[in-house]
């Protein structure tokens, strides 16, 4: 029969590459340390499984590499080998060289032959350098076996199985069955030792046979025969034909009995020589962008659905026939409706919700590598891997994240010897927290580095005429000169920072997404990026106001507070405008009427209006509108789709009575009106 | 039809060994680790058993030898999944109680024969 | 075959009427007692005028957005597009839901217009599509893919793919 086994490859894909990332996080823990004996064992069920199934499924070269792989974990856990520093960083190099062909089989790529050589010679030197048992398992392939002249053979064979056989599930009539395929088979059976009846113990075997097999048969097929039961049974095969040749040659037998070809996973051969035509599969087309959702959760929102059904046919039956005695029923109907919606609602939310974990995962290792190649000594500490965001967050989170990461590292901690020199420990600590704050997703990256300078940072920023010199700047404004696109030179992106990614793209990249970044830092300390994002993209926690007969609505996470304004803390700065004295500080004023030509807005002083304080890019704006009406949540639908960006307006919405209101874009508000 | 219980913590393997059994018309049950294999064992009579050796929570030979000490599971033939050279693991499973094993990387037909040999 | 002259008519007869029935169909609306015609197939829908939400810094014919369904389309009044003198709507105003292709950037949009009223649906063969002459209307004439002859009233075709251009409307 022929299977299709490549119904199998994309859960066998699946499973290997989480297998990798369970291997490395392993590989990781050993490294620091914290590993015990069941974690090094979980790193080799995972080899052991990559192995298994990429040879079962035709991945013969992955087979290969992934077999010396183990070969070096079973060594690990059997206490036969230390696994040192340099042990480690082969296998973690060994991993990514897995992952990169198992990237290469399933998507149809190529696979970089030299590093799979490089890794393979780094693993055997390795395991060469102490002798073990384990390399005597991997032998030569086995020579062509030479036709031995199978002549007509007779082979008398004695087959006593001990009292305890069948304890073992094996059945005497099924090897004799499968003796009798081999040859012409006679004999006869000896009860000499059955007990008497009354002593007769039935799970026990006192049979035993005297048997004759004649055919062209060699011992090996008569061996393979009686493979399983060797230790449960007395056997004696012995050839009565002098045409027998006792050399036994490595042959492969008939395939009744299960026995693989030789290993193929010499010591010497180079398994990377050629990919196989079968390792390779077809290039197929890039897969479909898909989640993983647990069958509770779809459970649920079955369930969900159910009820709304439900309440919608109840709802639809009292309209029907509608008088007004039952307007009552009607109200409870449509509370009931509201609630089922808002359960739907969260429940689909919660499908595309991913935990951050997804991408801290990644971080580990980085800092590692990172760390080494720098000589610097430094630990990664991660909390709340557990705080969920939506997904497409998720996934445009992770470039501006690793830069800031791998920042921390380069720029902020110390050389070991200078963090001695301050009286610091030698090992740096880099913290990467996540956790949910006020709606929105909090992520902060801490390090305990040498911090930020600030007079450094503003000396030059005026050298590159960002800031006009001698300008009062607050810290805040100060640090986010790091984030300008002027600010850092080519020759400064080093190679570890990574070319092309400059803190101005990472601050871009999170407003894009609607969020923000905040610096904290004390120069000698250390420092923290907060970076604060909306938990999902789709959906907008949102101020409604109104200028005129226009309605807007401003994101609640660009709010700081409402004010009703007073007429004295109004000032006219000359080139700047109109500011508000808000408590310690001066607000320039943005009028929406102004800014957006609102023909019919009412407040015309000052007084009349309200003035919401928003806060985008670390300046804060009074945004003087009519009235606030009220806060909810709003679907954000694109104005773009149809029409075209307007500025300080990031979308559009409907409302509830089925208009459109705009949402207002701040930090694109701001920007319009500096 | 026959009644087989497939033991192995990867998924791919589990699935390709279920449907070349029951492409051969027989009834497969799957399990992912020992434990999760004699639970199953408990409520349904096997009349084969498959399983791997390196698995979590409980391995393979840990399982063979507490599903010998199932009543209903004194004779019943016990299979394991093992790589061509472990001939340590064969032995511990033999001690055991396995019946016998399958060597690993295996393809459909020869699982197959070793089935249809054991249990018919 | 031999045919009498009346058969010969007819048969003349049954050709011209095959052939009017060809060619494509038209929405035709009347703006400031012109007559226009907008490829029927463009046409998604008909709705009556209702306010809409303005939209700030927009060109002065984009009235606004609506809500259609759930998707934000903007509203254009032709009267302002077309520089004619503006009147207040009545019952009879119609908002004509298009979906075009931009010729700029190529991607498809709705977008809707207002009209004074709408006329017939009407079919205008190809070939009474003449290249159009110079003169003054209050149009552009790159907007007009041709005229055709509606009983005796001249029909002007537009080409909403390139007057409804949103990326004309960037330069505002």
């Amino acid at each position: 029969m022929a299977i299709d086994m490549e119904q199998f490859h994309q859960v066998f894909f699946e499973e290997s590459f989480e297998g990798l990332d369970v291997m490395e996080t392993g590989l990781l823990n050993l490294d620091n340390g914290d590993a015990d004996n069941e974690e090094i064992n979980t790193i080799f069920r995972a080899a052991h499984s990559i192995k298994g199934g990429s040879g079962t499924f035709g991945f013969q070269s992955i087979s290969d590499f992934t077999h010396i792989m183990e070969t070096l974990l079973d060594e690990v856990r059997d206490g036969i080998r230390d696994l040192t520093h340099e042990g480690i960083n082969v296998l973690l190099k060994s991993v990514d060289c897995l992952r990169m062909m198992m990237t290469a089989a399933s998507e149809g790529g190529d696979v970089d032959d030299s590093e799979v050589k490089t890794n393979f010679d780094a693993l055997q030197n390795i395991l060469g350098s102490e002798s073990s048992s384990a390399t005597e398992e991997i032998s030569e392939p086995a020579a062509d076996s030479t036709a031995q002249a199978s002549a007509e053979t007779v082979w008398k064979i004695s087959f006593a199985p001990h009292k305890n056989f069948m304890q073992f599930g094996n059945d005497p009539a099924r090897i004799i069955r499968e003796l009798a395929t081999l040859g012409k088979l006679s004999g006869h059976v000896d009860t000499d030792n059955v007990p008497e009846f009354t002593d007769l113990n039935p799970e026990d075997m006192f049979l035993s046979w005297d048997l004759e097999l004649k055919g062209e048969v060699t011992k090996e097929q008569i061996d393979d025969v009686f493979s399983w039961v060797e230790d449960e049974s007395d056997i004696s095969i012995t050839a009565m034909s002098s045409d027998v040749s006792s050399q036994t040659v490595k042959k492969q037998t008939d395939a009744t009995v299960v026995k693989s070809e030789a290993v193929k996973a010499p010591v010497k051969a180079k398994p990377a020589a050629a990919v196989k035509a079968s390792d390779k599969k077809e290039k197929s087309t890039p897969a479909s962008s898909s989640i993983r959702v647990g069958i509770d959760k779809i459970d649920d929102l079955i369930n969900m659905v159910g009820e709304l059904v439900i309440t919608q046919s109840m709802l639809s039956m009292l309209g029907e026939d509608f008088n007004m005695t039952r307007l009552e029923k009607l109200q409870e109907g449509l509370i009931q409706l509201d609630r089922h919606t808002r359960e739907l609602q969260e429940s689909v939310m919660q499908i595309r919700m991913v935990p951050i974990s997804f991408t801290f995962s990644r971080f580990p290792r980085m800092v590692r590598d990172l760390s080494e190649k720098l000589d610097k000594k430094i630990e990664l500490v991660m909390h709340g891997e557990n705080t969920e965001l939506d997904k497409t967050v998720i996934e445009k989170i992770g470039d501006p994240l690793v830069h800031l990461v791998r920042n921390s590292v380069d720029h902020g901690i110390e050389m070991p010897e200078d963090r001695l020199a301050a009286g610091k420990p030698e090992t740096g600590t880099i913290q990467l927290n996540a956790f949910h704050r006020g709606g929105n997703i909090v992520i902060e990256i801490t390090d305990d580095g040498k911090g930020i300078d600030k007079d450094v940072i503003l000396a030059k920023g005026i050298e590159k005429g960002l800031v006009e010199a001698g300008a009062k700047l607050s810290d805040q404004q100060i640090y986010d000169l790091l984030f300008n696109p002027g600010f850092s030179t080519a020759a400064e992106i080093t190679d570890v920072s990574g070319r092309g990614v400059g803190m101005d793209v990472v601050k871009k990249n999170i407003m894009s997404l609607g969020g923000a970044i905040e610096t904290h830092s004390v120069k000698g300390q250390g420092s923290i990026f907060s970076i604060r994002l909306p938990l999902t993209l789709a959906i907008l926690d949102g101020q409604s106001v109104s200028v005129g007969s226009d309605n807007y609505i401003i994101p609640l996470v660009s709010i700081v507070e409402s004010v009703q304004p007073k007429k004295e803390s109004l000032n006219m700065v000359a080139g700047k405008g109109e500011t508000y004295k808000l408590r310690d500080e001066y607000l320039p004023i943005i009028r929406i009427r102004d800014l957006f030509n609102v023909p019919d807005a009412k407040a015309d002083d000052l007084e009349e209006g309200l003035l919401v304080v928003v806060e985008a890019d670390g300046k804060r704006f009074g945004v003087f509108v009519d009235d606030l009406l009220g806060q909810q949540q709003v679907v954000i639908k694109s104005l773009e789709s149809n029409y075209k960006r307007i500025n300080g307006v990031s979308g559009a919405t409907i409302l509830g009575d089925g208009s459109v209101a705009l949402i207002l874009d701040i930090p694109s508000l701001i920007r319009m009106s500096d | 039809m026959a009644l087989i219980l497939t033991v192995d913590d990867s998924a791919s393997m589990r699935q390709m060994v279920a449907f070349t059994l029951k492409g051969a018309g027989y009834d497969v049950v799957e399990a992912e680790d020992g434990q999760k294999a004699l639970d199953a064992s408990k409520t349904k009579k096997f009349d084969l058993v498959i399983t791997d050796v390196n698995m979590p929570v409980m391995d393979g030979i840990t399982f063979i030898r507490h599903l010998r000490t199932e009543v209903n599971y004194k004779f019943t033939p016990i299979l394991m999944l093992t790589t061509e050279s472990s001939s340590d693991k064969k032995a511990e499973g033999k001690s055991a109680g396995a019946t016998g094993w399958i060597v690993k990387p295996f393809n459909p037909d020869q699982l197959l024969a070793v089935v249809k040999k054991v249990i018919g | 075959m031999m045919m009498t002259a009346e058969q010969e008519n007819e048969a003349i007869d049954q050709e011209q009427i095959t052939e009017a029935d060809q060619g494509e169909e038209y929405l035709t609306f009347s703006l400031a007692n012109e007559e226009y015609g907008v490829d029927i197939l463009r046409v998604q829908e008909l709705r009556g005028w209702e306010p809409v939400t303005r939209v700030p810094n927009s060109p002065d014919y984009v009235k606004g957005v609506l809500n259609l369904r759930g998707a934000i389309v903007p509203v254009i009044d032709l009267r302002v597009r077309f520089n004619l003198p503006v009147e207040d709507y009545s019952s009879l105003t119609v908002v004509i839901v298009l979906a075009i292709k931009d010729k700029k950037d190529g991607n498809e949009r709705i977008i809707s217009v207002v009209v004074d009223e709408i006329s017939d649906v009407v079919k205008a063969k190809m070939s009474e599509i003449q290249a159009t002459p110079k003169f003054g209307s209050a149009l552009d004439i790159e907007y007009i893919s041709g005229l055709a002859d509606a009983d005796g009233k001249m029909l002007m075709l537009l080409d909403i793919d390139t007057m409804l251009s949103v990326s004309d409307m960037q330069q505002f």
